[in-house]
């Protein structure tokens, strides 16, 4: 990832983060676009997980991966602790990998 | 001295700092996974720096380790930062009237950060919770990465370590929290089929980017939030 990338995002996501201080007497925010920006950040997650969990370059990740991925979502809807959620992710992965599941 | 540990309350002093440990591990798992994954060991910690943002930083880093271009990376991560808007809004008059206060009060602003300093009613506890929180989390979230950049160096094989698997479980702890909103969740359904029945026809990233057409089914809010307050009563794993 170039620093080019890195300043550029730097710079938007300072933009966003200070408009609010130095406009604050200016210009509101309308509610409709508070929960536009909501919901976007989180199906903009959700699309990172799914792609993440079942896709390695234009094809199929394997069945280790999402099931990995499958067991930590199960364990943090169940509120255990974030180790425990990532390890026991990898955990199944690479024990699914270890008996030859791809 | 004193008297500033005294406007904090004991129970804040406890959660602030449980949220920084959460965030910490969560940014651990950002260097470690970032660099295993084959990113410079300075991506990472200058990200973290500069981006301060822990959504932001794997959606950027996740879409360029798959293969994407640093233009979808940015896209992506400034679509999720976006959100800092509206609480720039609502911590303004906390951050303060001097400029240097707001230059560097702005860079602090996070989900965890902003949740905390509303909860308090009274405005110097509201001040010394912003900056308190903000601080200890900027130094925390740096340390942490720093630290997990060091073991994800250290680590070799990471496909049969499962690593790749901890990538999205991070992600999906981090968004499980706002799904429980039925619209955001349809929404958020949708767009996850689009993205991935969309990745093997596009270049890496942009299906990801395509999802936000599942926006559509956002449907109406359920108006019941404060003005800029992040909607989701567990902090410590929001998308930041």
């Amino acid at each position: 990832m170039p620093l080019l990338a890195i300043a550029v995002l730097a710079a938007g996501t300072y933009a966003f983060r200070l408009a609010g201080p130095v406009f604050r007497h200016r210009m509101r925010i309308p509610d409709r676009l508070q929960r536009l920006l909501a919901v976007a950040t989180a199906v903009l997650l959700t699309a990172l997980v799914a792609t993440a969990a079942l896709t390695q370059g234009d094809g199929f990740a394997g069945w280790a991966r999402p099931a990995g991925v499958l067991v930590g979502g199960a364990l943090a809807l169940r509120r255990a602790p974030f180790p425990v959620v990532v390890v026991a992710a990898a955990a199944t992965t690479a024990v699914l990998r270890l008996t030859g599941i791809p | 001295m004193r008297s500033f540990w005294r406007t904090l309350d004991h129970g804040s002093l406890r959660d602030i700092s449980l949220v920084c440990l959460a965030d910490a591990i969560v940014g651990a798992s950002f260097g470690a996974i970032t660099v295993s994954g084959g990113l410079h060991p300075w991506v990472p910690v200058t990200m973290s720096v500069l981006v301060f943002a822990g959504g932001a930083q794997f959606a950027a880093a996740g879409v360029v380790l798959a293969g994407g271009s640093p233009a979808a990376a940015v896209l992506a991560g400034l679509v999720l930062n976006a959100r800092l808007l509206p609480y720039g809004f609502a911590v303004a008059d906390t951050v303060g009237g001097r400029w240097w206060t707001r230059l560097l009060g702005a860079q602090l602003i996070t989900d965890e950060t902003v949740a905390f300093t509303l909860r308090q009613h009274e405005r110097r506890r509201r001040r010394v919770t912003f900056w308190t929180c903000g601080l200890a989390l900027f130094g925390c979230w740096n340390v942490a990465v720093a630290l997990g950049v060091l073991a994800g160096t250290a680590l070799r094989n990471t496909g049969s370590l499962g690593l790749d698997a901890a990538f999205p479980t991070v992600l999906l702890a981090l968004v499980l929290p706002s799904l429980a909103d039925r619209g955001t969740r349809n929404a958020a359904l949708a767009g996850a089929v689009i993205a991935v029945a969309a990745t093997p026809f596009l270049p890496a990233g942009l299906p990801v980017l395509l999802a936000l057409a599942g926006l559509v089914l956002a449907g109406q809010p359920a108006a019941r939030e404060e003005e800029g307050r992040p909607a989701d009563a567990n902090p410590a794993l929001e998308a930041r």
